[in-house]
């Protein structure tokens, strides 16, 4: 099993490595050092919240509701620095994440307690969540001018040469890395999804897994909210509006299987810089738009196609040595 | 069934009694209803601020500022009900469904009101005339002329518009392109496309800087494009180089004029709209014809002349920069 995610992943570096070729050979600029460093600095947020969609995929369940929830955080903190625009950084960073964790913890509860099918609970908050964005500010937008100095700077600070928004992101992959390796909430969420009767037998209470995936991937996400809206300075209603499809496409072409058990945190990693760098060089390559959207369906079809084969290869584990036999 | 007789009697009483009052009253004083699609809208307030100043002008006229509370066409034909109850002379109305306020407003034409829509309009049969803030050809030029205005050496503009399939976008992008060759100089070089995503805008502005190293322009005539792109300057530290343009609201745009990646902006300014739509309502109140073809004046803000539809448009886009933007971004 292990092989399989080492060849996904390394297959997707491949694929990353030709499409950069292709675009290099049309608009060579694309792959200097600086313009990479951006197109990473731009695929950011969808890095993070991919790392928190992949956790909750793992679990068998799937979190239509980050983008959404991405917006409703971004709102929030943004309607808190109107009101109070001294607040530290560290604070609002803190205000971010857990009020996105609240959300995702919400999400979490129905699943768990109630057994609610997560791709309708996610879908109902999803609806939820932007319809607080419109009652709270009753569809006007926070825009630049209103937010403080300190609050629209912080992404775009530059620490060692990358913005913080990189960093955040750098930071993501290292920490769950461990926590999806080396500890036992990680290896909790791997059981979970892809065997829960044995995950249950063994001890794992499947329900609160399932929480802790959402808390997680909603504390991501609302983190995501406030770098969201300071990068772009504005909030509204429609922020990141069908972004939670993208967020998933990047966790299915970064290997992560929907029927949960199989994924990695370098997998997603790969599967959002794929897209982001498909995102970012078809603007200066010269595409159709609907051609964008025509390659960025083909590449999550082939990415389908390839997770069923690994999937199949898995099923046939057991019969390995009677396939010899015979 | 009883009651629906005992209401509608009612009803036709106190009709009766408002049109007995409407005759009484409109020696002294015109009443005009300027309806909008809801109440505590920034933009509305400020177009009945604009028939405010149409009443000063015009002497005898009281100008009723109504609507729903929220932009429901329900709410509406409730107020408009209210309104012919009322027995006023005009009703403008700017609607939120063009075709469900037809009866409603029929009813009223029907005892003698006038009806007239602007900004968001009501179906043919519905009013007598409808006033477009702006019209396709008139976008189309104003936004082009709004980056010509600050490149005289002329130079390489992009338009970064919303999706590839919006209607309006694309019409106006078409009227842009045909008067381009009255632009001299100004040559436009791509037209790209964002989605309103702020997201994806922000990054097609950032593929137009890298590959159009000389751009001088960038054209949003959108309001999510026009802000990401203005952010995605900024971010690249090419204020002054890029002027981002193109139609955007002021409270959004206050922060990218002060900081001068935009130079200045256009929309529909409501308060000419609420001026004009008042005086339009006067003028057929006192008898104006309304056929196809026909002119009718509008004070400070010159004549309309109604097209096959009874549709007109009002004027340019207003442009905004930075000697206005202050005065605007706290109205809508």
């Amino acid at each position: 099993m292990k092989r399989i995610f080492a060849s996904r992943e390394l297959l997707l570096l491949v694929a990353i490595a030709l499409v950069l070729g292709i675009i290099s050979s049309r608009f060579p600029a694309f792959i200097t050092l600086s313009n990479l460093a951006a197109v990473f600095n731009d695929t950011s947020p969808l890095i993070l919240l991919a790392i928190g969609q992949m956790i909750v995929i793992l679990t068998k369940c799937i979190d239509l509701s980050v983008a959404a929830n991405l917006a409703l955080t971004g709102m929030v903190v943004s309607l808190i620095n109107i009101s109070a625009p001294g607040l530290p950084i560290i604070v609002t960073l803190a205000v971010a994440t857990g009020f996105g964790a609240c959300l995702g913890m919400f999400n979490g509860i129905l699943v768990w307690k109630l057994d609610i099918p997560p791709i309708v609970v996610t879908l109902g908050t999803m609806t939820i969540f932007r319809g607080t964005i419109f009652l709270l500010t009753e569809g006007k937008w926070v825009n630049s001018h209103e937010m403080s100095d300190t609050f629209k700077a912080f992404p775009r600070t530059e620490l060692l040469g990358l913005p913080v928004l990189s960093w955040f992101a750098i930071a993501a992959v290292i920490l769950f890395t461990i926590v999806m390796t080396r500890t036992t909430l990680g290896r909790a969420f791997y059981a979970a999804g892809g065997n829960p009767h044995a995950a249950t037998y063994a001890g794992i209470n499947v329900g609160r897994t399932q929480f802790w995936a959402f808390t997680i991937s909603g504390a991501l996400a609302g983190l995501t909210g406030y770098l969201w809206v300071s990068r772009f300075a504005v909030a509204y209603v429609d922020v990141a509006g069908g972004f939670e499809l993208t967020v998933v496409a990047a966790c299915v072409i970064g290997g992560v299987s929907i029927m949960g058990g199989i994924g990695s945190v370098p997998g997603a990693l790969l599967g959002a810089l794929f897209l982001g760098i498909i995102a970012n060089a078809l603007p200066v390559v010269n595409i159709s738009p609907f051609w964008q959207m025509a390659i960025s369906g083909g590449a999550i079809i082939i990415a389908v196609v390839l997770n069923a084969q690994a999937n199949r290869t898995k099923g046939r584990v057991i019969l390995k040595r009677a396939e010899h036999a015979t | 069934m009883k009651r629906r007789t005992f209401t509608s009697l009612v009803a036709g009483m106190s009709l009766a009694a408002g049109m007995f009052g409407t005759t009484a009253m409109a020696q002294d004083n015109m009443r005009i209803a300027l309806v909008v699609k809801a109440l505590g809208i920034g933009f509305f307030e400020a177009a009945a601020e604009g028939a405010e100043e149409a009443a000063g002008e015009l002497g005898n006229v009281e100008i009723i500022y109504t609507g729903p509370t929220d932009t429901t066409a329900e709410g509406q034909i409730e107020v408009i009900n209210s309104l012919i109850a009322q027995g006023v002379d005009a009703i403008a109305i700017s609607a939120n469904d063009p075709d469900a306020l037809v009866p409603a407003l029929k009813r009223a034409m029907d005892r003698g009101i006038t009806v007239i829509s602007w900004d968001s309009g009501v179906a043919k049969g519905g009013r007598q005339m409808h006033l477009n803030p702006s019209s396709t050809p008139l976008i189309g030029n104003t936004i082009i002329k709004l980056a010509a205005d600050h490149m005289p050496d002329g130079g390489e503009v992009a338009i970064l518009s919303a999706s590839a399939t919006a209607t309006n976008q694309n019409a106006w992008i078409e009227a842009a392109k045909e008067v381009l060759p009255n632009y001299d100089g100004v040559d436009l070089v791509a037209t790209v496309y964002g989605d309103d995503l702020s997201d994806k805008s922000y990054r097609e502005a950032q593929g137009l800087m890298a590959s159009y190293p000389n751009l001088k322009a960038i054209i949003a005539p959108t309001t999510v494009g026009i802000l990401a792109s203005c952010q995605a300057v900024t971010d690249a530290g090419k204020i002054g180089e890029i002027n981002v343009t193109g139609l955007g609201l002021p409270s959004e745009m206050a922060g990218c004029v002060d900081s001068g990646a935009t130079k200045s902006f256009a929309i529909w300014n409501p308060i000419d709209l609420g001026y004009s739509a008042t005086m339009l309502a006067h003028a057929i109140a006192n008898g104006a014809e309304t056929g196809a073809g026909a002119e009718i004046p509008m004070g400070r803000m010159g004549s309309v002349t109604l097209d096959d539809t009874g549709s007109a448009a009002m004027a340019d886009p207003f442009t905004y920069d930075s000697s206005n933007i202050e005065q605007f971004k706290s109205i809508f």
